[in-house]
């Protein structure tokens, strides 16, 4: 088990949110990260914030812990607000720093990216925070049904997603053993000069792709056995269906949209 | 080296919806030169107590004192490399931490890190493969083309190499067949006594906990469940039924022979032959 998080590991729940069908999310997600570029005033921005903390809400997952999952990323985003403040010369000089100038025009500008940038990453992991891999895989690969007129391989390519996203907490728990195996064999990965930490690297990526490549191996021979051969005739366990959920937010959604275009600037 | 564990508790991810107590109020000691066995159903928590042995995992509460190392709950760990380098630590399959070109390289990893001479390491690799019951002319073969019980052998070898005073086993010899889970016992029984280690060792086998500890620690849901001397705690059958472990076949023999011929055999390490002879006294006494 790692203690540090991933960027919106699947939080089980029994919100309407993680009720809904994936499908649904998927493109509500899809047009939201659309939208948010057309919001350019502090209506339209209110409006899809509003709508963004009000899914976070109902999830009733910790914001603590929704927020602590967004560590990595708060790094770039006050990255992205500063820069703004730097580089942009609009409006007022307002004061200055250090000998930089700051101008209205750039702070406005800063807060309306970082706030974009927040709004994209809350919601996309808002997806992955209540839909479990195996659910999103299903959704994309309805989605895509159509193209398989045009011969695209949409279940390889679902099935494909699903094996790596199967296998990723696999293979972090993999690092995680040998990391620590080799921890006691003297390495210190934490420590040290950056040439050190970058060569003790070495005993630790070498087992995790004898052991990864040896997985694959045996998971494809266990499918084989099986007798799989490709989406030719499966059926599944749990048919994806829309319900009055699904249709109540995707109208209530079409609603956030028309009013961001409506008082936009 | 003394090992003591004090109301120590370890709490994975806390604060978090995945929050999960492995440990709870554990306290223990371990004095110099014992062999341990620590046995317990899966998720008792045994591997989490193991990596607080040599820091891999620091406590959530309490403190872990190995030696004159201690790991107190809240403050930074320091010395964890001199540490590491008296507590050796077989983790289960080790054979997956082999990542070498040569079979000598990876057992003078652990050695090397730790700063010791060359020619003093060219003495262990020798010493070493062959306590693991392996040749010294495979030294330079890839350690990847080797079988699994061999990989087994030279990663073992890679700890041992280290000269750790105390010796961690995490379920050594699973997936082994039933002659090299033997020979590996029977060699890491022997290093025991002849280079007077203290030996922590993590089993399913109450067979193994029985031959080799001369102390047993039962957990079960992260609590300390029992502890006392093996002849002792496989005694106590119902209690440890309990919590989803067996005695050991000989006790459980000896046991039903008891009730089946109300016999008052009583077991304390005779090997098979000796307990039949001893039933068969007992029988032919009665008979008379």
């Amino acid at each position: 088990m790692n203690s540090s998080m991933v960027i919106g590991q699947y939080v089980p729940g029994d919100s309407p949110v993680h009720r809904m069908d994936p499908r649904a999310k998927i493109t509500i997600i899809f047009f939201f990260v659309i939208v948010v570029f057309f919001a350019n005033s502090v209506a339209s921005y209110g409006s899809l914030a509003l709508f963004a903390l009000l899914s976070v809400g109902i999830t009733k997952i910790p914001p603590r812990f929704i927020a602590k999952g967004l560590k990595p990323v708060w790094f770039l985003i006050i990255f992205t607000f500063i820069l703004h403040l730097v580089v942009t010369k609009e409006g007022n000089v307002l004061f200055s720093v250090l000998g930089f100038d700051v101008y209205s025009g750039a702070l406005i500008q800063g807060v309306a990216i970082s706030l974009r940038f927040f709004l994209l990453i809350l919601i996309t992991s808002l997806l992955t925070l209540t839909t479990t891999p195996i659910a999103i895989t299903d959704a994309i690969e309805s989605i895509l049904h159509p193209l398989k007129k045009v011969k695209f391989p949409v279940h390889e390519l679902a099935l494909m997603m699903s094996i790596s996203l199967r296998f990723i907490p696999t293979l972090m728990q993999e690092t995680e053993k040998i990391s620590k195996a080799q921890a006691s064999r003297g390495v210190d990965f934490r420590t040290g000069p950056i040439k050190e930490r970058l060569k003790a690297i070495v005993p630790l990526l070498v087992p995790l792709f004898v052991s990864a490549f040896k997985r694959a191996e045996e998971l494809a021979m266990a499918m084989e056995a099986r007798g799989y051969q490709g989406g030719e005739g499966r059926t599944k366990l749990r048919e994806l269906a829309l319900r009055k959920v699904d249709y109540a937010v995707l109208v209530l959604f079409t609603f956030v949209i028309i009013a961001v275009f409506l008082t936009r600037a | 080296m003394d090992i003591t564990f004090d109301n120590v508790s370890y709490i994975y991810q806390p604060n978090s919806p995945f929050e999960h107590r492995a440990l709870e109020n554990l306290s223990f000691q371990i004095p110099s030169g014992s062999f341990v066995a620590v046995i317990g159903h899966t998720g008792s928590g045994k591997s989490t107590l193991i990596q607080h042995l040599n820091g891999l995992l620091a406590p959530t509460h309490g403190s872990v004192t190995v030696g004159d190392v201690t790991l107190q709950a809240g403050s930074k760990p320091k010395n964890l490399k001199a540490l590491r380098k008296k507590v050796g630590v077989v983790f289960q399959y080790p054979e997956h931490q082999l990542f070498e070109e040569t079979i000598e390289k990876d057992i003078s990893f652990g050695p090397l890190n730790f700063g010791v001479q060359k020619e003093e390491i060219k003495q262990r690799v020798q010493e070493t493969i062959e306590a693991v019951g392996l040749s010294s002319d495979m030294l330079e073969r890839s350690p990847f083309d080797l079988s699994g019980g061999q990989m087994r052998r030279v990663a073992i070898a890679g700890v041992l190499a280290m000269n750790p005073q105390v010796l961690v086993l995490d379920e050594p010899t699973a997936g082994l067949d039933p002659k090299g889970q033997r020979e590996i016992m029977d060699m890491f029984y022997k290093l025991h006594h002849e280079k007077n280690l203290t030996t922590v060792h993590v089993t399913h086998s109450m067979e193994d906990a029985l031959a080799y500890a001369d102390y047993v620690i039962v957990m079960h849901n992260g609590h300390m469940y029992m502890q006392g001397k093996p002849l002792e705690v496989f005694k106590e059958k119902d209690a440890l039924n309990k919590v989803g472990l067996d005695v050991p076949e000989i006790i459980e023999l000896t046991d039903k022979m008891n009730k089946r011929f109300g016999l008052s055999l009583e077991y304390k390490k005779q090997s098979i032959e000796e307990l039949a002879a001893e039933a068969a006294q007992k029988l032919k006494g009665a008979s008379v």
